[in-house]
């Protein structure tokens, strides 16, 4: 082994300490996450504060009361967009809502929500669709910051352009303008958008089932996550949808390598859409 | 199981083309591709690159294992990192060198999964992206390749590697892939 390969094999040492640090500091639980990406993001928070290693790191998320909710901003990638992937929308369109207008009543959970966008993109489409007030809308996340930003739902007036573009690729019926109204430099969602709608905190690591779900989403959450945890997460999307419940996930996430696979079936292989198989509960016999 | 990282921009569809042409229906090695590109493109790399290529070429997938005799793409606006048990991550956060994917986020955590048993090789391109990777990837014992800048279209990418890392070889852009046909069928250390 050459000297620095000893060094790397140090620094993975320090990083399971420090993970376990914020685990028994916080209860927040990064151990099974994917490990070169949480090198990655501790590292920046590393040298953005001049700490010379992680074992320092350590040091300081003990004893400064602030240090952890860095670590968690730097940690939580919360990059979204209303509509993001367009296509994906179409697809929900075209093969999620008719099944799903067959039922008097749904719920639907976003999970790993972020600012909110695709949260309310869903109900402008729930909305266009007439299934908004027949739906009931849980939205999480692990980060504070983001959920009450999710509340909020005030975004940015640059971003308006591409959120309306987005809207309209993804088939939007209507005038995106009728869905916010617009200040001086931002926007805020139409509040209508919001009925129906419960934000809170849930972490999909440490966190238990929602129950009876017809639809979840998590799109872009489960790359962050190493496979055995991916796994786990995808195990308590299983246990928290009704048999025939559809699991939407991002673009480029797939159940292609869990073990769960057997348990979806395929809606749309392009847009990650799956679909929960129907459990038959095995009918109750007598004794042999 | 070696690895091969190839990074290329500017001038690079025509050049990844010509490295993945030379290489042989039975090589060993794992080669993965960052080539800078539009956001919005979808998956037409790996069927362009495909056309030139006997070995299956296709996108990375999200925790996806590194298999020996496959080229992996990284797909459009994600990074592509390697896992140190040999799987592929994506990840959407920010741009490294104004770039999604970035060479040196692939270089970087590809150099730490293989150590040694990693060759880096940066191709044409208007980008410093790749020469903080050269970097990481020499030190950990692994070999380093750049096209020569005379040979590159453009020679700003070549250019920044070489003045960061005491490279292996500067080559001709026509020698690349035959060199690594060789390399491919060495022992790993
Ligand atoms: C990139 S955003 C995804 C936003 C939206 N779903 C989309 O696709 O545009 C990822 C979000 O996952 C959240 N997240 C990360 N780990 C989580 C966990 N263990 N439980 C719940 N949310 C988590 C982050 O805080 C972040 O807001």
């Amino acid at each position: 082994m050459t000297d620095d390969a000893a060094i790397l094999e140090n620094q993975r040492l320090e990083i399971r300490l420090l993970l376990e640090a914020i685990y028994q500091k916080s209860g927040y639980d990064f151990r099974g996450y994917a490990s070169a990406h949480i090198k990655r993001r501790l590292e920046h928070v590393r040298a953005r504060n001049s700490i010379p290693s992680f074992c320092e790191m350590i040091r300081r998320l003990i004893y400064d009361a602030g240090f952890f909710d860095e670590i968690l901003q730097a940690l939580s990638i919360n990059v979204t967009e209303m509509f993001r992937d367009p296509e994906f929308y179409r697809a929900v369109r075209d093969s999620v809502v008719p099944h799903l207008k067959t039922y008097p009543f749904i719920k639907v959970w976003h999970a790993g929500c972020a600012a909110g966008q695709e949260v309310y993109s869903m109900g402008i489409l729930l909305n266009e669709e007439g299934m908004r007030e027949r739906a009931q809308i849980y939205a999480t996340d692990i980060n504070p910051q983001v959920l009450e930003s999710a509340r909020r739902g005030i975004y940015p007036l640059e971003s308006v352009r591409q959120y309306t573009a987005n809207y309209q690729k993804a088939g939007g019926h209507a005038s995106f303008a009728d869905y916010y109204t617009a200040g001086y430099d931002s926007v805020a969602i139409a509040a209508d958008l919001k009925k129906n709608v419960l934000f809170s905190p849930h972490n999909l690591v440490t966190d238990g089932i929602f129950g009876e779900m017809n639809v979840i989403f998590c799109r872009n959450v489960l790359i962050y996550f190493g496979d055995d945890l991916q796994d786990k997460v995808i195990k308590l999307f299983l246990d928290s949808l009704c048999n025939g419940g559809f699991l939407c996930l991002g673009t480029k996430e797939s159940l292609r390598f869990s073990a769960h696979a057997d348990a979806f079936d395929v809606v749309d292989a392009r847009e990650k859409i799956y679909r929960k198989r129907v459990v038959r509960v095995p009918s109750v016999q007598g004794e042999p | 199981m070696r690895g091969i990282a190839i990074g290329a921009s500017a001038g690079g569809l025509e050049a990844v083309g010509r490295v993945l042409e030379a290489l042989p229906a039975d090589f060993p090695a794992v080669v993965i591709v960052v080539q800078h590109i539009a956001p919005h493109a979808n998956d037409t790399l790996a069927r362009r690159f495909q056309r030139h290529c006997q070995l299956p070429v296709r996108e990375a997938e999200d925790k996806e294992p590194l298999l020996p005799g496959i080229v992996f793409i990284a797909p459009a606006d994600f990074h592509l990192m390697v896992e140190p048990e040999l799987r592929f991550s994506l990840s959407r956060e920010e741009r490294v060198n104004y770039s999604r994917p970035s060479i040196d986020v692939l270089m970087e955590t590809a150099a730490e999964a293989f150590c040694s048993d990693l060759t880096g090789v940066i191709l044409t391109g208007a980008s410093v992206d790749g020469a903080a990777g050269l970097v990481a990837i020499k030190r950990l014992g692994g070999r380093t390749i750049v096209q020569s800048p005379e040979t590159a279209e453009v020679d700003i990418m070549p250019r920044a590697a070489i003045a960061a890392c005491a490279v292996d070889a500067v080559l001709e852009l026509a020698e690349i892939g035959p060199f690594l046909a060789r390399l491919g069928f060495e022992d790993p250390c």
